[in-house]
């Protein structure tokens, strides 16, 4: 068992009691909630006649269903509509702070709450979204719940949860030159498949991880669930500090420097006990790219779409699965595949920094017009701060549309979808079957920078060749 | 599909019914229910959605509009099945098929938390068990007795030890699987820790 790993530390912080048959009553220091499964929550509410136990611990915000295109109200598609104001309805009447459109701070959840300095080392944070994990970045544990456990950090501001095992990730050495963060946590979920994470918690660790920088650390983290981990954390440091500080709700004067000496005691300790170790060298990874229909099923840029024979006799069928579902072949490389819809945004790659990098690669360069291309920000906040910069500009020019911020094409429950067996460049998470809003179509994951060159070249391509060029 | 649905409530010690065998690993939440059907401010017409592209695609021959499966409660399915997205749509829907426990060699976290939270039981078996199980409901229908209390699943030809989290086990034998009410049995416990958080002293209040 795990000992003096900031997990550890962090989770016998927040347990309240123990349950019986051995889980525990787990304290949840920042509860976020969105439009889609929350409802639910306050409806069971409702029904057993209950208070939201401590309001000024929830915050709201909208992002799953809102459309990218025009947001003025009310939205054309009726039921989205219905959501965003059953969200009002119960933020307004339970005196939750909510982030509206509009507003300023509205955004994907997991982009915005960081944004805020609400994401903080050491606590404890839950969302009906299984990519809360990215708030681990911070230091913080922070996980994804379903709409049940909601109603339960509404109602009693906890949850009940079996402790994890904790599972350090070493990354040696430092990435390539147009390799990115998207790029070494697609090889770490490759190498350790898309189960092994099924009861641990991860902690990302080694010179690899200490020189990304926070949003690339929330990129990682982000990605956790994607190997099975329902959460994933990065040991607080200077980058994480300087990130909060002066943020809206970041600790202020002297509850700065309370906060700095807390949050450093909380670092796992030096003679930590882990449940298990990996070691990987972030050196060897090339820019990475899904071929399959899992996100364990990707290869180097350079390499070739495995043959069965090349796979463990576990990952064998749904390999067989998703030749049949992508229309690729065993040995085919993946370098060059024809490709219809560029998407950059999400809460995996969706922030300035993921923008700043694909614009630089689209500048002076023109979209393939085989291509659709579109850019959707993660948050208000990043879309004003890009017109800033005029990244705005360069990816119109480029041919890419400028849209508003959201989730859009990443899980596609608002309009934005593939249409058939459509082919995507995409910087989101998931490439399940029909994820991206077409049951037949084909979603292919990468870093921004690779959907950037994807879109320029109208297939899958090497962004080396662009940067260096 | 079960047309006369209702919430399981209390102690759930009993489960018998017919089997229903769905082959894979790694079959996501998006699958079970696309994101499209998550446009909904509650979860009561879910279940006719369920598995609706995989189904579409299989025109008929998804396990789950075959005759012989019709009125199956007992859903038998591979590795890390419910990965993926959070969404509690998507055991909604598998319960207001008709699901009423799942048998399967593992399940992704989330999802397994979420089937607990609304009264579905899930229980793990070696995978050489499960291939058992669903070579034999290939050809005919499979009929389990699961008794919780025991962790057994009995039949004519096939009987099974089934393994479940002991926690998970004690909340269905008690009934105590609404989190809720034993939550807020310690109230005072949940004040007490909000007042001694050390970031709480010093974050602002939202």
């Amino acid at each position: 068992m795990s000992q003096n790993t900031l997990f550890d530390k962090v989770w016998d912080l927040h347990k309240v009691s123990s349950l019986r048959g051995g889980s525990d009553q787990i304290f949840i220091g920042l509860h976020l909630i969105h439009e889609v499964t929350s409802p639910q929550a306050f409806g069971a509410l409702k029904d057993k006649n209950l208070k939201v136990k401590f309001p000024n611990r929830t915050v709201a915000t909208v992002d799953h269903i809102v459309p990218t295109d025009n947001q003025s109200r009310p939205f054309k598609d009726n039921l989205a509509e219905k959501m965003i104001e059953a969200l009002e309805k119960n933020c307004q009447k339970h005196k939750i702070r909510f982030f509206n459109i509009g507003s300023g701070n509205q955004g994907i959840v997991h982009v915005v709450a960081p944004e805020l300095g609400l994401t903080q080392p050491g606590m404890t944070i839950a969302c009906g979204d299984s990519h809360t994990s990215t708030h681990g970045a911070f230091g913080s544990i922070a996980f994804g719940i379903g709409t049940s456990q909601v109603r339960d950090v509404l109602a009693t501001q906890t949850i009940a949860m079996n402790k994890l095992k904790v599972r350090q990730i070493w990354c040696d050495n430092q990435l390539a030159n147009g390799v990115y963060a998207k790029d070494l946590v697609l090889h770490i979920i490759n190498k350790l498949g898309v189960q092994a994470g099924v009861g641990f918690a991860y902690e990302f660790a080694g010179p690899a991880i200490d020189a990304l920088s926070m949003e690339e650390r929330m990129t990682i983290c982000n990605m956790s669930i994607e190997g099975g981990a329902r959460c994933g954390y990065i040991n607080p440091d200077t980058k994480t500090y300087s990130y909060i500080k002066n943020r809206l709700c970041a600790p202020k004067n002297e509850d700065w420097d309370k906060a700095l000496m807390w949050w450093d005691s909380l670092k796992s300790d030096a003679n930590s006990i882990y449940d298990d170790v990996i070691r990987l060298d972030a050196s060897e990874v090339e820019p990475t790219v899904t071929w399959g229909i899992t996100p364990g099923q990707s290869v180097g840029i350079n390499q070739q779409i495995p043959h069965l024979a090349d796979l463990s006799p576990n990952d064998q069928p749904i390999a067989g699965e998703a030749y049949e579902y992508m229309d690729f072949k065993p040995g085919q490389s993946i370098k060059g595949t024809p490709v219809d819809v560029c998407f950059i945004g999400s809460c995996t790659n969706g922030r300035i920094s993921d923008l700043r990098v694909a614009a630089k690669v689209l500048k002076n360069k023109k979209v393939s017009n085989k291509v659709k291309a579109f850019v959707v920000p993660g948050s208000e906040k990043v879309a004003s701060e890009a017109k800033q910069e005029g990244l705005d500009k360069i990816f119109e020019e480029s041919g890419f549309q400028w849209r508003e911020p959201g989730c859009s094409m990443c899980l596609a429950m608002n309009s934005d979808k593939l249409e058939g067996n459509q082919v995507s460049a995409s910087s989101s998470n998931r490439n399940f079957k029909g994820r991206q809003g077409s049951p037949r179509g084909r979603t292919l994951l990468m870093s921004p920078a690779m959907v950037a060159a994807a879109a320029i070249n109208g297939k899958v391509s090497d962004v080396r060749e662009f940067i260096y060029k | 599909m079960n047309s006369e649905f209702s919430s399981p409530i209390g102690k759930i010690t009993q489960i018998n019914g017919k089997c229903i065998s769905l082959v894979g690993n790694d079959i996501d939440t998006d699958r079970i229910i696309p994101a499209r059907f998550l446009k909904c401010v509650n979860f009561d017409t879910l279940g006719k959605s369920v598995f609706k592209d995989d189904r579409a695609t299989l025109k008929g021959r998804h396990p789950f509009d075959l005759a012989e499966n019709k009125n199956a409660s007992i859903l038998i399915v591979n590795s890390n099945f419910g990965c993926g997205s959070s969404r509690e749509h998507a055991p909604q829907a598998l319960l207001r098929w008709g699901i009423k426990a799942i048998i399967g060699e593992s399940f992704a976290e989330i999802f397994y938390s979420n089937c607990i939270a609304i009264g579905i039981p899930c229980f793990t078996l070696l995978k050489k068990s499960i291939q058992d199980i669903q070579k034999y409901n290939e050809n005919k229908s499979l009929f389990l007795e699961i008794d919780l209390k025991k962790s057994s699943a009995i039949s004519k030809d096939l009987n099974f030890h089934l393994n479940i989290k002991e926690s998970s086990k004690k909340m269905f034998l008690s009934g105590e699987w609404d989190a809720t009410s034993t939550l807020l049995k310690n109230e005072n416990l949940i004040e007490r820790k909000k007042n001694d958080l050390p970031y709480l002293k010093f974050s602002l209040d939202l």
